[in-house]
């Protein structure tokens, strides 16, 4: 016999402009059945009514666009962030403000650890807040010198290290000549390792083992429980090697009728050919259920703008850094889009500087005339630095843009005074100009990078300030419903996923965001104070307390 | 004699899309005179390597005639050079193929943080046809500049598709670029293994070697006890582009053995424990290695021009 459950809500707004508010919703079979008056539901015959949403607000789950599963795992290392952030058990970690409170907080850490031979980690640390002080062996060596200890940075590309790690790495000695590797008054290495050049021989001995940490069934259960905190019903992880491992272990864990959300991994164009790429995607694609959804590709064409490793066009860098570095080539992407574009693969591709975003329309103009597909969807991800004439290309191709907009949040300030200046930094993530020119548009947290909750990004859009209070860019803010459309519909839209999800209307997904407060109610200004009660994703509930 | 309780050595081969790359791994896979080669390639899709020459294959390591190996090391270079280390296949020499948008330099330096390896030189294949257009290319200009500023050793591919004049305005526009590497023209990719791979001394060192590919000259220098050994690898790495590799022994001031390495104008000076003889090969293109042109040298070192060795095709 086929169950109905009607849901009361205080209100339901349903990103469905035939009906954008309502206050029940039908759910059958994990789908919506029907939104409207229970008089009007009641005509799809029997039905539970159910009372749980009788003071809450539900919107449609919401979408994140460009995340990573590896916000999950990290929670196993010690957090060392300057903010404070909540875990996926719930629990908030209030953000370490100096130096010495990170070693303290390490130390702390170290003293719980029994065995005596494993690896300490912190993670999300960013010394930007701290004066740019600087961290040496010997500051993480008074947390240990017996067991290696390592923190990473915030950018996901400076290790810090102790003596021991060093010593393990076989890198404590004279004579280290590496761009990477800073060595101190004795010659020796400071403990410092710049890019992933640097960090590659280091990292797996302080427990940052990239391998094993995809496909990981503890990773992966605690990502989905951030986004059940953060009222997300699908999610992405952007940029996953997708082995025949990974995949087996993927489908295993989401398969278990107590996830709670979708996932949609993008295989990385990186360290195989293009063809090679495409013929590992189709037959992923084959493999997809529906929590698991493969068969698209990420691309990456450069690096990021902070790391002065992202492609610049004139004039450069405001510091006169030279120009950043080409992840992927021209050709290659060349290939990969042609081949994408004739096998029916999607593909998202990186840009952070504005000479990466216009090498890759440059590219993906000339695929496009060679196979001239329709509905494509390819994505620019990130895309921080495009100007106006470069969103009106993107609108005549028919290409789909996400937004970094937590970023402008979180390190605008530098990006205004360091790295690219005012008039850049004011235009950065340029949501209205993207909407003006009617690009299909979302925003992203770039989790773990910053922390996953697409009702903050949405505050990032709408309100444009920065760490430091300052409003940069005020023309390039977007509305209340602008940012709510982008972290549902929108970001649905670049996966193509918007049949099935991203509003609340007949024959879709029961994935709901259950919410405390109506972000329609409230003004702008308030949007990432919203408390989250939980999701229902496939019509299951799942509320945040008790995961 | 081989490593010298050094790791093994290990080139950094890029160079642009089209420039030749493949072309001249498998000459050098088909002319390593029983040298064991490991290639590792940035991507398996694109194998590099001709299929008459594959023996066997898996995931992981594609078997090559005469006990060579082809591995892909996707985006941990270190982790596969650790696992070949591992391999214990008695290597004696890695070629890293580098992607057209690697930074050679950055790859080299990951290399020198791997134990059991060591780096020997960048090799930056160039298509004479091409490069000046290339060099021009809106998105690529200054990854290829800084490509041909890194290298070690450049190798003018193609040099029978230009004329000579051009090839000349070519050569000269090198050397402004970077003017200690040699340039080494080659056709369809065909640079004498020795170039690249430097295993003539061993075969120096065991007199009558056969040599494969014609064209090269070798000096040996029997320098003076107790010098500047390492004013001297410098000078050879620097000053002297006609010296494509050297390598040897001499005696510092100290009394101490040092192993001098030179390729192109990369250079290595290391104290060694064996008790060798001193004296240093040095390898040139045909006949640039006249005794004229190292006169100054032998004034340097205070040498005895006449004590020198030079042959030729060796």
């Amino acid at each position: 016999m086929v169950q109905t459950s009607i849901f009361r809500a205080k209100k339901i707004i349903t990103m469905n402009p035939n009906q954008p508010e309502t206050t029940h919703v039908a759910v059958r079979d994990g789908r919506i059945l029907g939104t409207g008056t229970l008089e009007e539901l009641a005509i799809w015959g029997d039905y539970t009514l159910d009372d749980t949403f009788h003071d809450k607000v539900l919107m449609p789950g919401l979408v994140e666009g460009h995340a990573h599963v590896m916000a999950g795992t990290l929670w196993r290392h010690v957090y060392c962030g300057y903010f404070d952030r909540l875990d996926p058990d719930g629990n908030i970690w209030h953000g370490t403000k100096t130096i010495t409170g990170v070693i303290e907080l390490l130390q702390v850490a170290e003293s719980k650890l029994k065995d005596p031979y494993m690896p300490l980690t912190g993670w999300q640390l960013d010394p930007i807040y701290m004066d740019n002080k600087r961290i040496t062996r010997d500051d993480l060596d008074q947390v240990s010198p017996k067991r290696p200890v390592g923190v990473l940075h915030a950018s996901g590309h400076i290790l810090n290290v102790n003596s021991k790690a060093l010593e393990l790495a076989g890198l404590l000695k004279l004579g280290v000549n590496h761009p990477g590797i800073p060595l101190g008054p004795d010659g020796l290495p400071t403990g410092e390792l710049y890019g992933p050049d640097a960090m590659g021989p280091v990292s797996t001995h302080v427990g940052f083992d990239r391998a094993s940490m995809e496909g990981d069934a503890d990773g992966l259960r605690a990502f989905s429980k951030m986004c059940v905190r953060s009222g997300v019903t699908t999610v992405t992880d952007l940029a996953a090697r997708l082995t025949e491992e990974s995949v087996d272990k993927m489908l295993e864990v989401t398969e278990l009728p107590t996830f709670p959300a979708r996932i949609v991994p993008l295989r990385v164009f990186m360290g195989a050919s293009a063809k090679d790429t495409i013929d590992l995607v189709l037959s992923l694609k084959d493999r997809s259920t529906d929590r698991l959804r493969l068969g698209r590709i990420k691309a990456v064409a450069d690096g990021s703008i902070q790391g002065f490793s992202a492609r610049m066009r004139w004039p450069g860098y405001l510091n006169g850094a030279p120009n950043g570095l080409w992840y992927t080539s021209p050709a290659q992407l060349a290939e990969l889009y042609r081949l994408a574009l004739a096998n029916g693969i999607q593909v998202h591709t990186h840009t952070n500087g504005d000479e990466a975003t216009e090498m890759v329309l440059d590219t993906f103009a000339t695929a496009l005339n060679e196979v001239p597909i329709v509905d494509h969807r390819f994505t620019l991800q990130h895309c921080q630095l495009a100007d106006a004439a470069q969103f009106r290309r993107m609108k005549n191709m028919d290409m789909c843009v996400n937004l970094f907009a937590n970023h402008h949040f979180y390190w605008g300030d530098e990006h205004y005074r360091l790295t690219v200046g005012p008039e850049r930094a004011n235009r950065m993530n340029a949501c209205h100009t993207a909407l003006e020119m009617g690009v299909p548009m979302a925003i992203h947290s770039d989790a773990p990078i910053t922390p996953l909750g697409p009702l903050f990004t949405a505050w990032c859009a709408v309100n444009r300030l920065t760490v430091s209070g300052r409003i940069q860019g005020e023309g390039e803010k977007i509305s209340v419903q602008d940012a709510l459309y982008a972290i549902t519909l929108g970001a649905a839209y670049t996966l193509h996923l918007d049949s099935e999800i991203g509003s609340i209307e007949i024959g879709k997904k029961a994935d709901f965001a259950v919410l405390e407060h109506d972000p329609t109610d409230i003004s702008g200004e308030n949007l990432k104070d919203i408390k989250i009660w939980g999701t229902v994703q496939g019509g299951r509930i799942f509320e945040a307390r008790n995961l | 004699m081989k490593n010298f309780g050094h790791g093994i050595p290990v080139t950094v081969l890029s160079g642009y899309l089209g420039a030749g790359k493949t072309t001249m791994i498998n000459h050098l896979l088909r002319n390593a005179n029983g040298q064991k080669l490991a290639v590792l390639v940035n991507e398996f899709g694109d194998l590099p390597i001709d299929e008459d020459l594959i023996e066997a294959s898996d995931d992981e390591v594609i078997s090559i005639a005469g006990g060579c190996i082809c591995c892909s090391f996707g985006s941990d270079l270190s982790a596969a050079l650790l696992q070949l280390d591992a391999m214990n296949r008695s290597l004696d020499h890695i070629l890293i193929e580098a992607s057209g948008v690697a930074r050679p330099e950055a790859i080299m330096g990951s290399v020198g943080l791997v134990n059991g390896v060591s780096p020997d030189g960048i090799v930056i294949l160039v298509d004479a046809e091409t490069i000046q257009k290339a060099a021009r290319d809106k998105y690529m200009s200054d990854t290829i500049l800084a490509q041909l500023q890194a290298a070690d050793l450049l190798i003018l591919n193609k040099v029978d598709l230009v004329t000579k004049d051009q090839a000349g305005v070519i050569s000269t526009w090198l050397a402004s670029l970077n003017e200690n590497a040699p340039i080494i023209p080659v056709t369809h990719s065909k640079v004498a293994p020795d170039i690249v791979l430097g295993h003539f001394i061993q075969r120096v060192y065991a007199k009558g070697a056969h040599q494969d590919v014609g064209g090269l000259s070798t000096l040996t220098l029997l320098p003076k006890h107790n010098i500047d050994v390492n004013e001297l690898a410098q000078t050879l790495a620097k000053d002297y582009p006609n010296i494509v590799r050297a390598k040897g022994f001499a005696t510092n001031k100290s009394g101490q053995k040092i192993l001098i390495q030179v390729v192109g104008s990369r250079f290595d000076a290391s104290i060694v424990s064996k008790d060798l003889p001193d004296g240093i090969v040095c390898l040139g293109l045909g006949e640039t290695l006249r005794m004229q042109h190292f006169k100054r040298l032998f004034h340097l070192l205070k040498l005895n021009e006449a004590s020198q060795k030079l042959e030729f095709d060796i």
